[in-house]
């Protein structure tokens, strides 16, 4: 089980999704990614996108004007 | 497509008839003839497209869905830039439908492919620089070539006759099919019933009876058949989706094209274009005004690629500068970015101009007189084929 992170700063939604998509589908079960963004609508999109893909929201918070997300893999996409 | 299988012989399975034919059947379609059959819906956030998936589902196929991003489409966080509608939802409305459909959805990155569909329309222009045609045969290519490489077996898209005046007509439908090289693997199930049967319900993947025949510009059937879901929220884009369908964005972008002597943008091109007052006080350069707090805020992320300026003496909205000014340029800039601040009545008003490398000095200048501000200068009102 390995962290890695992903900066989808700047990035508009749905970008910073599909950034996230990319990324998990080259993780493991077991993986924690911690995403960085500044789009406000990526607070519900990326566990949007979790939750139908089946992946876990560990954290979402907020650091100054960035929001950070931790998500957990829960499979293979 | 269309005529009598050259080979076919069939198979019970699990109760089902299944028909090989040699021509139309995939390797994978014999491999998976006891399992679930599998499709791919392409998702726009619609109704439409919300409710074909959900007709294919129930019929016990299952169903992802796959949502094409371009760069035009206009998201909920696109409006969230600005604070205008506060009352609409901010969400990315395809995702939203996969979830109330309990269904996976791929969200593909096609912006670079779909440079050529918006540069070089095989099938022309819509009333703006909409190139509906033949963006909905890419959209249904690149879904063909994901149903292909996942080893999905065919492809559900929420087209209605009729709906559209470009792409939704009954003579261009069969025309999608074939140019996307979907073929008779592209199923409408909202107005199958009014076109020749495709593989699935040939196959009896689908039951071509529990399949619809809604055709028109009215919403009603779609309205019914929600309801009959259990459907009560639902975007209405119905077209509105994409921003080169308006009038405005589409000004906008040919006149970014005219500006630079060619046909080409980049992401941040065409996302400027959605957001505040565009103005072009002369050929070689336009300034962008954000028009609130919102639009203040998305282009101060652009700071370090425009020259930009700020009024400092009262509040008031920030500007971007695209091309190359000389002082007389700025100045003009300046006292136009007056304009549009509180200090628009004031004898002077201070503005900070900043390089993107970070330089930066004061203008004091006097605000442009409202019958300075020439009308063309607004590039939406310009007409879109000058």
């Amino acid at each position: 089980m390995s962290h890695y992170t992903l900066d989808a700063r700047r990035l508009l939604c749905p970008l910073p999704v599909i950034r996230v998509q990319e990324q998990v589908g080259r993780l493991a079960k077991g993986d924690t990614l911690e995403v960085l963004c500044t789009d406000p609508g990526a607070r519900h999109d990326i566990p949007a996108w979790c939750r139908v893909h089946g992946h876990r929201v560990v954290d979402v918070r907020t650091q100054g004007s960035e929001i950070v997300i931790t998500v957990e893999v829960q499979g293979r996409e | 497509m269309g005529s009598p299988p050259l080979k076919a012989f069939r198979l019970q399975a699990a109760g089902q008839r299944f028909r090989y034919n040699s021509f139309f059947l995939l390797p994978s379609d014999l491999i998976t003839m006891d399992t679930k059959r599998k499709a791919v819906a392409l998702i726009s956030g619609g109704l439409d497209s919300m409710l074909a998936a959900k007709v294919v589902m129930e019929q016990g196929v299952h169903v992802e869905g796959i949502n094409f991003f371009t760069g035009f489409c206009v998201e909920g966080h696109t409006h969230a830039i600005r604070k205008r509608h506060p009352e609409r939802p901010k969400r990315n409305n395809a995702l939203w439908v996969a979830e109330q459909l309990g269904i996976k959805l791929h969200i593909v990155d096609v912006i670079e492919e779909y440079k050529d569909v918006l540069l070089n329309p095989k099938h022309g222009y819509g009333a703006n620089l909409n190139p509906c045609l033949d963006c909905k045969g890419f959209m249904v290519r690149k879904a063909h070539e994901w149903m292909e490489a996942h080893g999905f077996d065919f492809i559900i898209t929420g087209e209605v006759i009729g709906q559209r005046p470009m792409s939704q007509r009954r003579d261009t439908m069969p025309v999608i099919a074939r140019e996307s090289g979907a073929g008779d693997r592209l199923l409408r199930p909202l107005c199958a019933k009014l076109l020749p049967p495709t593989l699935p319900e040939r196959e009896g993947w689908v039951d071509r009876e529990q399949l619809y025949d809604f055709s028109g510009r009215s919403r009603k059937p779609q309205m019914a058949l929600a309801a009959r879901f259990g459907f009560r929220d639902y975007a209405q884009p119905a077209g509105g989706c994409c921003f080169l369908t308006n009038e405005s964005y589409s000004v906008k972008l040919a006149d970014l094209w005219r500006s630079r002597g060619t046909r080409d943008y980049s992401l941040d091109d065409i996302m400027l274009l959605k957001v505040g007052r565009h103005l072009r006080p002369r050929p070689h350069f336009k300034l962008i005004v954000a028009r609130e707090e919102g639009e203040t805020r998305y282009l101060e992320g652009y700071r370090r690629q425009f020259t930009n300026l700020k009024t400092v003496s009262h509040s008031g909205p920030l500007a971007l500068v695209d091309g190359v000014v000389s002082e007389d340029d700025l100045h003009l800039a300046a006292r136009l970015v007056a304009r549009f601040s509180q200090g628009r009545m004031a004898d002077q008003v201070r503005i900070a101009v900043t390089t993107p490398d970070g330089t930066a000095r004061t203008l004091e200048v006097q605000p442009l007189p409202p019958d300075e501000v020439q009308a063309e200068w607004y590039i939406d009102h310009e007409p879109l084929h000058a």
